[in-house]
């Protein structure tokens, strides 16, 4: 169908609308709220709503002040909590992606290497905690690990241990709950790219002389090494700037940047420093989402 | 119809005193009720490139993983060079495989695909190097040593595997149809240079094809297989021109058949009386079965003379119309449509540039040599 004249006069087309769309939603949605953090976080701290002064200034007739605050960005390099924290996140983020591989790539090559007909519901089994929120199941976490929770009653009740052992409120439970949400994320590229691998590539490598295990490490895990990137960096971008699963299940010493910027906002109030964090935040990470992309880009040329 | 020479030239599998180098005892593979090879027994010999043949489903492919290693027989043992070969794993039988997709390492160089097997076996980085480069000398792939398989075309591509099969110098070479992937020209082609190199390097081959043509040409012997079954082993003029049953003679190359009872049975000669020709067939030859029986009589069709003026003796002639001519240049092939019906497949070569042609609807006598037709009684 031919779009109206009228319209393509004035420059606008279906393909034209069709690829402005999720332009608008970014700008919308992501450009916008970030250029009032970014505009935030330059400010002046004010006790006012909104808790900060303004950027831009008329002083007396005709006069524009425009006072762009730096202080904010210092302030987290003198005060060690920032650093610290944000640290603390790269390293957490960075085990539990480790550990999200560990655990999803055995899954992920099951999946791929199981029936048609299987493969589907273990996929289903993947998705599947998607469809209640992240909360309740965090929550249920809660449930599994306190001092008489389901797993210290079962431990006791077969005689293994004698009291609660505490698992709540520590970092093992934190790394639990963070694999365990995350986990999808890390089997799905993972999944997507090992379903691609021509299995006849094991047999050539036994033929030629590899056992089976040697055959895996020299022809499918690098043949999947772009399902890990990808699988990694699904898993530690959002894990750095996690928030919720440490404030739940990591207990009062698990030192977050997410963790932080929350403090910085509700409890303290000072807008400016926490949106500073969350900028710093995104410029640390936006070097690995480029990777992400660069990696996504290389998947896809070599599918075809 | 081409047939190789080989590396074998001396026939071994006619001297019963002969050792087998593989010998293939009694194997069958059961998937389930079904099952993909049935009671399977073959002697190959040194030298040989010896080609299972049949259609897709027929068992063949299965067979050949089972020399590999890929698949452990239901019941039976294979012998490879004297060794019991039947348990052993893939990497580590003295066996190379081509596979039909050539399964070339996507993320190795042509040069690390063919190296692979050489630093697997932990050969010193030198003997690696030399042998990489003679072997891809040998295949013509020198130029090619640092590029990635998604940048070589079709034939190279299969070059390579075969030169990754190779480069360990296996005692015993398994192509699971080599040149399936290749177009026509190349294909050829590429037969007789597989012929070349085997001879060159003397490795015994097992290739399992569907197509009889590229059977015959490369094979010093062929196994016809049919339902999990070898049906006949033989030369390829054997299989030919001598087949010991009507699927054999049908599945290889094109041919005429006639069911008949027999009528004479003497040592010297045979008279079969077929409705389906309307006529009588007389075989120069004796045959094993009781006077009565069905039998069926092949012809090929390059055997068939057509004229239109009747031959002499009313034995092996029959009348008929043209009812199809193809003309293919080298030869032409008509379909003579006789007076019950049948239709009879002759082919004549076009010997001159003139000849008064035959053409459609015209009638016309055929006739064949007594010694032409083979008769089956299965």
């Amino acid at each position: 169908m031919k779009p109206a004249p009228r319209l393509q006069r004035l420059g606008i087309t279906g393909r034209g609308l069709v690829v402005a769309l999720p332009y608008l939603w970014l700008l919308l949605f992501f450009v916008a709220p970030f250029v009032i953090v970014l505009k935030i976080s330059f400010s002046d701290v004010d006790l006012a709503i909104p808790p900060y002064k303004p950027l831009i200034e008329w002083i007396g007739k005709n006069s524009l002040a425009i006072k762009v605050n730096l202080n904010n960005y210092a302030f987290l390099f003198t005060d060690s909590l920032y650093w610290k924290s944000l640290l603390n996140s790269i390293k957490v983020a960075f085990i539990s992606t480790l550990l999200c591989l560990a655990v999803g790539y055995p899954m992920a090559y099951g999946i791929a290497r199981a029936r048609a007909a299987t493969r589907n519901v273990l996929l289903l089994l993947v998705i599947l905690p998607f469809w209640t929120s992240l909360l309740l199941r965090v929550y249920a976490w809660i449930g599994l690990l306190k001092a008489n929770g389901v797993i210290n009653n079962i431990l006791m009740w077969l005689g293994v241990i004698h009291e609660p052992l505490t698992l709540l409120y520590t970092p093992l439970a934190m790394y639990v709950g963070i694999v365990y949400s995350y986990l999808p994320f890390m089997i799905l590229p993972l999944y997507a790219n090992l379903e691609k691998m021509d299995w006849q590539l094991l047999e050539a490598a036994e033929d030629l002389g590899c056992r089976p295990w040697q055959a895996f490490y020299k022809i499918t895990l690098p043949l999947s090494r772009n399902g890990m990137l990808a699988g990694s960096m699904l898993v530690f971008i959002p894990a750095v700037g996690e928030f919720v699963i440490p404030a739940l299940l990591g207990g009062p010493n698990a030192l977050m940047i997410g963790r932080v910027l929350w403090d910085e906002f509700f409890s303290n109030r000072a807008w400016p420093v926490a949106s500073a964090v969350a900028i710093l935040l995104l410029v640390i990470l936006v070097p690995f989402m480029m990777w992400y992309q660069s990696v996504q880009a290389r998947e896809s040329a070599g599918a075809r | 119809m081409a047939t190789s020479t080989g590396a074998v030239k001396a026939a071994p599998w006619t001297d019963p005193n002969a050792k087998p180098y593989v010998q293939v005892d009694r194997i069958t593979k059961s998937f389930g009720d079904f099952k993909a090879v049935d009671d399977v027994s073959l002697k190959i010999y040194k030298g040989e490139i010896f080609c299972l043949l049949g259609a897709s489903g027929c068992g063949k492919t299965t067979l050949l993983r089972m020399l590999g290693g890929f698949e452990t027989p239901t019941s039976g043992r294979i012998f490879i060079d004297g060794e019991d070969m039947t348990g052993v794993p893939p990497y580590e039988r003295p066996v190379n495989m081509m596979f039909q997709s050539y399964a070339l390492f996507p993320h190795m160089t042509v040069e690390q695909n063919v190296a692979f097997g050489l630093k697997q076996d932990g050969l010193p980085k030198r003997e690696i190097a030399a042998r990489v480069a003679t072997m891809l000398d040998l295949v013509k792939l020198g130029g090619f040593a640092k590029r990635k398989p998604h940048q070589l075309s079709g034939g190279q591509k299969q070059r390579v595997a075969l030169a990754r099969s190779l480069v360990k110098r296996p005692k015993l070479l398994l192509l699971d149809e080599p040149l399936g992937a290749l177009d026509k020209k190349l294909r050829e082609h590429t037969q007789f240079e597989l012929i070349g190199l085997q001879d060159q390097l003397g490795v015994t081959f097992v290739v399992v094809t569907h197509d009889q043509e590229e059977a015959m040409t490369l094979a010093s012997r062929i196994g016809v297989m049919d339902h999990g079954e070898i049906v006949q082993a033989g030369t390829p003029s054997e299989i030919y021109e001598f087949p010991n049953s009507k699927f054999v003679a049908d599945f290889v190359g094109s041919v005429n058949i006639f069911e008949g009872k027999l009528v004479e049975d003497e040592p010297e000669f045979v008279r079969i009386a077929s409705d389906e020709l309307g006529g009588t067939i007389y075989v120069s030859h004796g045959i094993s079965a009781a006077p009565g029986a069905v039998v069926w009589a092949a012809v090929r069709p390059e055997k068939v003379f057509m004229s239109t003026a009747p031959p002499e003796g009313t034995d092996n002639v029959v009348r008929g119309a043209v009812q199809d001519i193809a003309y293919l240049g080298d030869l032409s092939i008509y379909l003579v449509k006789l007076p019950t019906g049948k239709v009879v497949r002759v082919t004549q070569p076009n010997t001159s540039r003139h000849a008064e042609a035959i053409t459609w609807d015209q009638q016309v006598y055929l006739t064949w040599d007594p010694s032409s037709p083979v008769v089956v009684t299965r």
